[in-house]
């Protein structure tokens, strides 16, 4: 029992919005003793880990090509592209987004999305413009609504469709710990299994963003008349 | 054969730039704060296999100690007005989206392509790296390339990487701290003991109960761990197999597949998924640490009962 205690304060430190990296290492450091290890057992570990892992942070070998390109207006011509779409509403915007997203992931192609390539420099600054041209001018928490689901669609279109493609790393993982447990299946009938959930998630999500139109339609003309 | 480790210096050496101009930049009142941040990164990123396990465990709690307690601050880079961004946009066109298309087109390219590409019977890109690898080449076509074409000073794709990554502040390395913690977890065995607390508390007499003692469990798991791969294997050992498989006779591909998409759903809601929940929070300056997660929550709490429903009506024909 005592080994959960990493999670706990994880769970508090989060809840108390304190930073993330203290929460993080005093988890660490808390469960391995816990756990019965040496702090320099620990240590090594949590130290072996990170080098192990270095390759999370290489997502940010793109910024200095999206910044040079920002420098140059990215942002302001994704915006004036989409100005010239007189039917682009954020919501179908983000809709249209998430089944490319959906669809790519299903194909293999994960890569072809993501935060720091794809919703920072093109899917947020389409979205706000989209928003700005059909709703007016935006409040500063109308903005930031628009930029979370910029992001939310790109994780929901990413999650429900690689499980659909049968060399991703989760139908790896199933496959593998039916194995070893005596029981054989193939990748193509879990990624068959995979496609009702799909649909599923791009009915709801895709409904939730047509909605956004609407909560942002409310929202602006009802500012009209305080 | 280009391999992981020249993309690793490719990186190093980019945030040992950004931590000289870091400390050369004196509009910022904690440059030296910020220019150790990502010094020790680029450290990390050069040097890390040298540095030895316990090393770089002084070297994480120091980037701990740097970002975690007191703030790190923020450059102010030259770079372009709002206006002048403006004008190029409409000047230069569509064009500006190509270099940023190039990158996904790279990676894509690699993935298909260049993972077959042999010289001389070696193959031409470390196997089993092929997506970062090619993430990195297309880095270096799409700067080349824009390079060439908008002739900005040779500081620039540095400078402008310090004013992205100051606003990335600490989250830059919270995906790969968490990463690490899952490390110190399984050192540990929280996994095998997170999976005998919920099995002892949830109930599981019966089938329905099972089915959604399983993919609520797994949506839960998943958001303590911060991932489904880690939640998976514990919570199906656990109730997927000996219960819902053996006991009630269900169909283990769709248990197992859709128990995996339930844990996807737990993954929408956790800030411990820092790479999707809050680097886009902090990529997209949004006030609120929890914005992205908000967003994202009532799709996934509707997924998860879909995923319930689904495993109970189609995993025991």
């Amino acid at each position: 029992m005592l080994t959960l205690s990493g999670i706990a304060i994880v769970v508090v430190g989060f809840l108390l919005r304190m930073n993330p990296l203290l929460v993080v290492a005093a988890a660490a450091i808390v469960t391995g003793l816990a756990g019965g290890h040496d702090l320099v057992t620990v240590i090594s570990t949590f130290g072996r880990a990170f080098n192990d892992n270095r390759y999370v942070s290489l997502v940010w070998l793109v910024l200095p090509v999206i910044g040079l390109l920002e420098r140059y207006g990215l942002q302001e011509r994704a915006r004036q592209l989409i100005g010239r779409v007189r039917t682009a509403t954020p919501g179908r915007l983000l809709l249209l987004y998430l089944v490319v997203r959906q669809a790519t992931a299903a194909l293999g192609l994960v890569s072809l999305g993501g935060q720091a390539q794809m919703v920072r420099p093109l899917v947020a600054p389409m979205a706000e413009g989209a928003a700005e041209n059909s709703f007016g001018n935006l409040s500063d928490t109308e903005r930031q609504l628009v930029r979370a689901h910029s992001a939310g669609a790109d994780n929901v279109g990413v999650f429900f469709g690689e499980d659909i493609f049968i060399a991703i790393g989760s139908v790896l993982l199933i496959k593998g710990f039916l194995e070893q447990n005596g029981i054989i299946v193939s990748p193509l009938a879990l990624s068959v299994w995979a496609i009702p959930t799909a649909i599923a998630a791009l009915a709801i999500h895709g409904t939730r963003l047509l909605l956004l139109d609407r909560r942002l339609r409310r929202k602006t003309e009802s500012g009209d008349r305080p | 054969m280009i391999r992981l480790g020249a993309v690793y210096i490719l990186a190093g050496l980019l945030f040992a730039a950004v931590a000289v101009f870091s400390a050369q930049d004196p509009s910022n009142p904690r440059r030296f704060r910020n220019a150790a941040f990502w010094g020790l990164i680029g450290v990390s990123f050069v040097a890390g296999n040298l540095l030895g396990d316990f090393g770089n465990g002084l070297l994480v709690l120091a980037l701990v100690g740097l970002g975690g307690l007191g703030r790190l601050g923020h450059g102010r880079p030259a770079t372009t007005t709002a206006d002048a961004r403006r004008q190029s946009a409409t000047e230069r066109g569509d064009r500006l989206f190509l270099p940023a298309l190039v990158i996904p087109a790279t990676a894509l390219a690699g993935t298909l392509i260049l993972k077959r590409v042999t010289i001389g019977g070696a193959a031409l890109i470390e196997p089993g790296q092929a997506t970062l690898i090619s993430l990195a080449l297309g880095v270096a076509i799409a700067l080349s390339g824009a390079m060439i074409w908008l002739r900005p000073p040779m500081s620039a794709p540095a400078q402008e990487a310090r004013r992205l990554l100051d606003s990335v502040g600490w989250a830059a390395i919270l995906p790969q701290l968490l990463a690490a913690l899952g490390a110190v977890f399984a050192l540990s065995g929280v996994g095998d003991e997170v999976g005998k607390l919920m099995t002892g508390t949830m109930p599981l007499d019966g089938r329905f109960a099972a089915v959604a003692s399983y993919t609520v469990g797994m949506a839960l798991f998943t958001m303590v761990m911060g991932n489904a791969f880690a939640a998976f294997p514990v919570m199906t050992a656990a109730i997927g197999l000996p219960l819902i498989v053996r006991r009630f006779g269900g169909d283990p591909t769709a248990v197992a597949a859709i128990g995996m998409l339930s844990g996807f759903c737990g993954t929408l809601m956790t800030p411990m998924a820092a790479n999707f929940n809050i680097v886009p929070v902090v990529l997209l300056e949004l006030n609120d640490r929890n914005a992205v997660i908000k967003a994202q929550a009532p799709t996934a709490l509707c997924l998860l009962m879909v995923n319930t429903g689904l495993m109970y009506f189609l995993a025991f024909r």
